[in-house]
């Protein structure tokens, strides 16, 4: 096998058929590995649409964007609306309180904090982000549902605003993070010229720095919602699960995410339901596709405009 | 020209201001310190060796989770197993072979957008395409090759980032000495990197292990009366035992205990694999030569 080895000195003697295959065609075997993650966003499209797209056989887009969704009933009603909305709520409110939170807590990181108290907080957030969705579901269920119904003297705590809460700190390390970075990344002589100029810390953070740093904050909020909206689990437990469609904050709620996981495994397979909840799937799909996109746009007008 | 007493009000709102951005950063971690505190008062009571020893018991309101931790030990694996060959060559290619341009550009925007798909998708790919259209069913390898797909860009980016920190003439020793590209970062790349490429490996078994929409349709039972004996068995998994346990189950308010000591192990594991990666980032920081 390794006769034709020339390396009689390495440790390495025993080149296997694949690496030494590795050595002539290295360039394009490599190349087919760098397309992995095209290819699966590639396969994740195709499959989800493939199975979505079906629903209009037994509705129309129109019907299928209606207020009512009751897949069970005969004759059964697709209408997306509600989840389209409670989605929405559920996800503004968790941005309400993840923004504000996450770009305070990122401006004391980059501009206040001593370097050894950075770490240690970049570190915490971490912690907060590696935290499971269903054990935040279960700490919403178990802890912040009964207080919520308490506290608003309400039928039931499992609402929307139970859920955006929760989410709202599930988003917090996403935007406080990405935050981070866009502060990070405004150059030093910025802060320098307006010290220079007579101005001080606070007003340099909040008349120089936020500012030029709009692209990347911006950029992180956005991405922040992206995760608000695709979040499962901890919806799926906390915000109620009722399909009426509703925008107050104090009703339960079921969300696109909550949706497809509950009904999934009652939907039998190839029929109207289960294609409806792929549908719902590949909205939730879109969404994810044009949050990104959007980010990326951002952060690619930074890189430029740094050039 | 401003006065003196303006001097005095701009520093008073310098410092209620920075004290309120710290106030924010301290609402982040109370809400950890609540999350912790809670889980761990409440289920370290109900941690024991039966528990995490013994298969659930009358209807899973007794017993421990012993499958369930079995079945998520298979499943992260499996996952890595499936993601980690093709996450190596992804990241040897961006940062050894790729120069900058158009393919790069694609590339990147891609991954960064897979890792954005919410988990749900990933279960509704996994049910399309390996439970139906592959045939292979509810079972522990449709799971894995699912979470595997998960974990895919978080571990492209964290092996990238370990290659690239490798210095550049660490290679180029290599080349001088005659060795090809491909020897070159077999020999010496991908050692000098494999601490930041453990990192990886550890966070995305975090990742893994705690996620439960991805497994709902392609891999979760509710209750297994054994361990899985084939990858085509359906297997019982910590986070989806925690959720079944707390929403599904009839009588979820009698099983409290077992629910908070569930939680606990699988906030436990999360929080040792994530322990585990910061101990080998700073080990590797400190162990750095160049």
């Amino acid at each position: 096998m390794n006769g034709t080895s020339s390396s009689g000195t390495s440790p390495t003697r025993h080149r296997s058929r694949l690496s030494r295959l590795a050595e002539r065609a290295d360039r394009p075997i490599f190349f087919a590995f760098g397309l992995v993650g095209l290819l699966t966003l590639g396969v994740i499209l195709f499959f989800v649409i493939r199975e979505a797209l079906p629903i209009f056989q037994y509705v129309s887009l129109h019907e299928f964007l209606g207020p009512r969704w009751y897949p069970t009933s005969e004759p059964p009603a697709f209408g997306a609306l509600p989840m389209i909305v409670a989605s929405l709520v559920v996800t503004f409110g968790a941005l309400v309180l993840s923004i504000p939170l996450g770009f305070a807590a990122a401006g004391f990181v980059a501009e206040v904090a001593p370097p050894a108290l950075r770490d240690l907080a970049k570190s915490l957030l971490e912690l907060l982000a590696a935290i499971p969705s269903v054990v935040y579901g279960f700490f919403g269920l178990t802890v912040l549902a009964p207080f919520v119904q308490r506290a608003f003297g309400l039928p039931t705590g499992q609402n929307a605003f139970t859920a955006s809460v929760i989410l709202g700190f599930m988003a917090l390390p996403t935007v406080a993070s990405l935050a981070e970075d866009a502060l990070a990344a405004v150059p030093k002589t910025h802060r320098e010229a307006s010290l220079a100029l007579g101005a001080s810390r606070w007003e340099t953070t909040w008349r120089v720095v936020f500012p030029s740093a709009a692209s990347g904050l911006f950029s992180a909020a956005v991405l922040g919602m992206g995760r608000a909206v695709g979040e499962t689990m901890a919806v799926l437990m906390v915000a109620g699960n009722s399909p009426a469609l509703t925008w107050s904050f104090l009703r339960p709620v079921r969300t696109l995410t909550a949706g497809i996981a509950l009904e999934m495994a009652e939907a039998p397979q190839g029929g109207a339901h289960y294609h409806a909840l792929f549908m719902l799937g590949a909205i939730l799909l879109l969404i994810a596709l044009a949050t990104n996109g959007l980010a990326e746009w951002l952060s690619g007008r930074v890189a430029r405009r740094g050039e | 020209m401003k006065s003196h007493r303006s001097t005095c009000v701009r520093r008073v709102t310098e410092i209620v201001a920075f004290s309120l951005l710290g106030a924010a950063m301290l609402v982040g971690l109370l809400a950890l310190g609540v999350i912790l505190y809670y889980i761990l008062s409440r289920g370290s009571g109900a941690i024991s060796w039966e528990f995490l020893t013994a298969f659930p018991r009358k209807g899973m309101t007794a017993g421990g989770i012993y499958p369930a931790l079995v079945g998520s030990f298979y499943l992260t694996v499996g996952a890595l197993a499936v993601a980690l060959p093709l996450a190596l060559g992804a990241a040897i290619f961006l940062v050894e072979y790729a120069r900058e341009g158009v393919w790069v550009r694609a590339i990147r925007v891609g991954v960064n957008t897979l890792a954005g798909v919410p988990s749900i998708v990933f279960g509704l790919l996994g049910l399309a395409l390996f439970v139906k259209a592959l045939g292979i069913g509810v079972s522990l390898l449709a799971g894995a090759l699912t979470l595997g797909i998960l974990i895919l860009p978080l571990l492209i980016r964290t092996t990238e980032e370990a290659l690239r920190s490798v210095p550049r003439s660490f290679r180029e020793g290599g080349l001088a000495l005659g060795a090809t590209r491909w020897r070159t970062i077999r020999s010496i790349v991908l050692p000098a990197g494999l601490p930041g490429i453990l990192t990886g490996i550890v966070l995305s078994l975090s990742r893994a292990i705690g996620e439960t929409a991805p497994i709902m349709f392609t891999a979760a039972a509710f209750f297994t009366p054994r361990l899985p004996r084939s990858p085509l068995d359906e297997v019982m998994a910590l986070p989806y035992h925690v959720f079944v346990m707390a929403t599904e189950s009839p009588n979820a308010w009698k099983t409290q205990d077992l629910q908070y000591g569930a939680v606990l192990v699988l906030v436990g594991l999360v929080l040792i694999l994530n322990l585990g990666a910061i101990l080998l980032r700073a080990y590797s920081r400190r162990r750095k030569v160049w």
